[in-house]
């Protein structure tokens, strides 16, 4: 077994039979068998002796069992990572970011505490899955939606807490901007309730997010300064009808314009739902249109005369290229719109999207779907799931086996940007990321385009692929640093990554001799003294790491 | 008399109708049984482990599209195997265990908190059913 680093072995298995006491014998798990259940299953050290890995876990079913944990592991300073789901991967799973941690695993803290269908809000506890709060929510029949991450199988709390996305309403899209109120045991063992759940017996707990005085809830994300045991999200009424349509535009310039438009809309609430970019002409799809793609049910491949001008092209284009796609009258970008709303209110605001989109010389438009809602059991079947608050695990086609990938990966890290939400930055990144790769032996693509958009930012997404080879991994992971540094030195920073990453991450937020992170130690060393918990998560080191780690 | 039946008949249509107002308005804490699936799946008439196997293995490996454990074992095998593990008559319970506990590919290992020994007997049992004995 796995000995918590700086702790004896006679102070491990005290604690290790206090927390028996404190949850049950059955929950503290030991054995190297159900231990390695705890890996990283996308870890980039898969097999390596850097890998970050759990001594035990320990899985409490209720606050006041976490807190009894959190004391004992308290006095005698056992490291401990608190997971919910554990099923962040891609941005580190259910390993701790420090080795030989204890994980504090809070799957079984599954209870929906409450769903007001009047005020759109749920209340749930860190071990409910989305799919779970789906699920309730069908059964009652109340007229909500979530906004689902994609895949959609882990917690609403884990991933607002790690600032995760989905694809609805600005307002709900990214999952910690629409949370409101949380509780927190801190380290000492003592419980926080923020926003207006500081008030006892408050009323709107789950209706005001700021409360009085500071609003703390910001240090609670992507850090270590608490584990989060309840937390209110603002669930989306479910509107009276969908509408999408896609407008193509012919010319390699035209994104820019296509851009400023469709970012305009949105942000007049023209248009609602999360934009979807894509490139008929480079086979770039769009996120909607991904899954069927991989069924191999996509545009035929290139035929020669394009291969062989994409091959040539910088940045996804040239004058051959353009020319080419206007010969052939192949779209050069696509963007499909979603609107959420009153059937009529959709149609119209529809219209006056093509009205500004015509603009663009030789603009197309494609009404794709319109809808009445909710759904019918039949069209449910036919739709991207998340774009109508579904959650759905069909987004594992991406790396999964399939028609289109004979040789599936062991998983991915996901290296991920957040550009300006402009046509240039597009094109920028582009030039940029495409010279890295080539200066550091990553395969080039022909052309990205952004995965998620928030109102004034995206975020560009690159999958770094994860295999069980060693020397692979170990080349990927000096590749992922080198081109995080380039980002940075272009003024682009990632908005989370994995644990392997977070402190060369951090270093790149570096503005005046690293105020920022100085603030998080401050923080780290007021609240959590003895450093017990996530040691490391987001480049947060206790007092007593920190000097080792340079 | 009639006053005071009425103010009863009242007072009771107006408790009522706050009992549904109540109802309408908040669904109260319910305890979860965590499952990958966005409906709860009945095992009537079923065979043991078909339950647990919707609940923890059909959004992957489940019929129809978006189902990308299915898109791998149909580009894996195709044709020579099923792509639906339900149909397969050549999986032991010790396969289903190593591939739950292990992970394959893109595909994770599962924790026991979430997937617990027995659920996962169950699930082995279920697509061991239809081999040959």
């Amino acid at each position: 077994m796995k000995i918590p680093p700086g702790v004896s072995s006679k102070d491990f298995s005290d604690a290790l039979t206090q927390f028996e006491e404190a949850v049950g014998k059955e929950w503290v798990f030991t054995s190297d068998e159900d231990v390695a259940l705890y890996r990283d299953a996308y870890s980039p050290f898969w097999g390596e002796p850097d890998e970050l890995v759990a001594s035990a876990a320990v899985a409490p079913d209720g606050v006041e069992q976490v807190q009894k944990v959190v004391k004992i592991a308290n006095s005698y300073k056992i490291p401990i990572y608190p997971v919910s789901t554990g099923k962040n991967l891609g941005y580190g799973g259910s390993a701790p970011v420090l080795s030989g941690s204890v994980v504090l695993d809070l799957k079984r803290m599954n209870r929906i505490l409450e769903v007001n269908e009047k005020n759109a809000y749920a209340l749930v506890e860190p071990g409910v899955s989305y799919f779970d709060l789906y699920r309730y929510i069908q059964e009652k029949g109340l007229k909500l939606w979530i906004d689902v991450p994609d895949p959609g199988w882990g917690s609403p709390i884990g991933n607002s807490l790690d600032r995760g996305g989905g694809y609805l309403m600005a307002q709900y899209r990214n999952h910690f901007d629409s949370h409101c109120g949380m509780e927190v045991v801190l380290a000492n063992g003592e419980i926080l309730r923020t926003g207006m759940g500081a008030m006892p017996g408050a009323k709107t707990w789950q209706q005001y997010k700021t409360g009085f005085g500071p609003w703390v809830d910001g240090v609670f994300s992507q850090s270590n300064f608490g584990v989060v045991t309840k937390m209110g999200l603002w669930l989306m009424p479910e509107p009276d009808a969908y509408l999408s349509g896609t407008v193509y535009v012919p010319r390699h310039g035209d994104l820019i314009p296509l851009v400023e438009i469709m970012t305009n809309l949105e942000n007049t609430r023209v248009t609602n739902g999360m934009p979807d970019l894509g490139s008929p002409l480079l086979s770039i799809p769009m996120i909607a249109e991904i899954d069927k793609w991989n069924r191999g049910e996509g545009p035929p491949p290139p035929d020669a005369e394009l291969s062989a001008l994409l091959a040539k092209s910088e940045g996804g284009g040239s004058p051959e290229l353009e020319e080419y796609a206007l010969k052939k009258g192949i779209s050069y970008w696509s963007c499909k719109l979603s609107f959420y709303g009153a059937e009529k209110a959709n149609a119209a605001n529809w219209e006056f999207a093509k009205e500004k989109f015509s603009a663009i010389p030789g603009a197309k438009f494609e009404e794709n779907e319109s809808y009445k809602l909710p759904l019918t059991s039949e069209q449910r079947e036919k739709v991207h799931k998340p774009q109508f608050g579904i959650p759905s695990l069909s987004m594992f086609s991406i790396g999964a086996r399939s028609p289109v990938n004979p040789q599936p990966t062991s998983g991915h890290m996901w290296f991920s940007p957040i550009i300006p939400r402009t046509g240039e930055a597009i094109f920028e990144a582009n030039r940029v990321f495409a010279a890295a790769a080539k200066e550091f032996g990553l395969p080039v693509l022909s052309f990205s385009l952004p995965s998620c958009y928030w109102e004034r930012a995206f975020i560009f997404i690159f999958a770094f692929p994860v295999t069980r080879d060693v020397e692979t991994n170990k080349k990927n992971r000096a590749a992922f640093k080198q081109v995080v540094q380039r980002a940075a030195e272009h003024g682009w920073g990632e908005y989370r990554t994995a644990p392997a990453y977070q402190d060369t991450i951090m270093g790149t937020y570096s503005y005046n001799n690293h105020a920022l992170l100085r603030f998080h130690e401050t923080l780290k060393d007021a609240v959590d003294p003895n450093g017990i918990l996530s040691a490391g998560r987001y480049g947060i080191w206790p007092k007593h790491l920190r000097k080792a780690r340079g | 008399m009639k006053n005071i039946g009425i103010l009863l008949a009242l007072a009771l249509a107006l408790a009522l109708a706050a009992a549904f107002a109540a109802l309408a308005v908040a669904a109260q804490e319910q305890r979860i049984t965590s499952s990958w699936t966005v409906a709860t799946v009945s095992g009537q008439g079923q065979p043991r482990g078909y339950v647990e196997y919707q609940k923890y293995c059909s959004a992957c490996h489940g019929e129809g599209v978006g189902r990308p454990g299915t898109l791998a074992l149909q580009a894996k095998y195709k044709g020579a195997e099923p792509a639906l593990l339900e149909k397969r008559t050549d999986l032991t319970p010790e396969l289903v265990k190593t591939f739950v506990r292990n992970g394959v590919s893109i595909m994770p290992f599962f924790r026991k908190t979430e997937i617990s020994d027995t659920d996962l007997d169950a699930i082995a049992a279920y697509l061991t059913r239809n081999n040959k004995r």
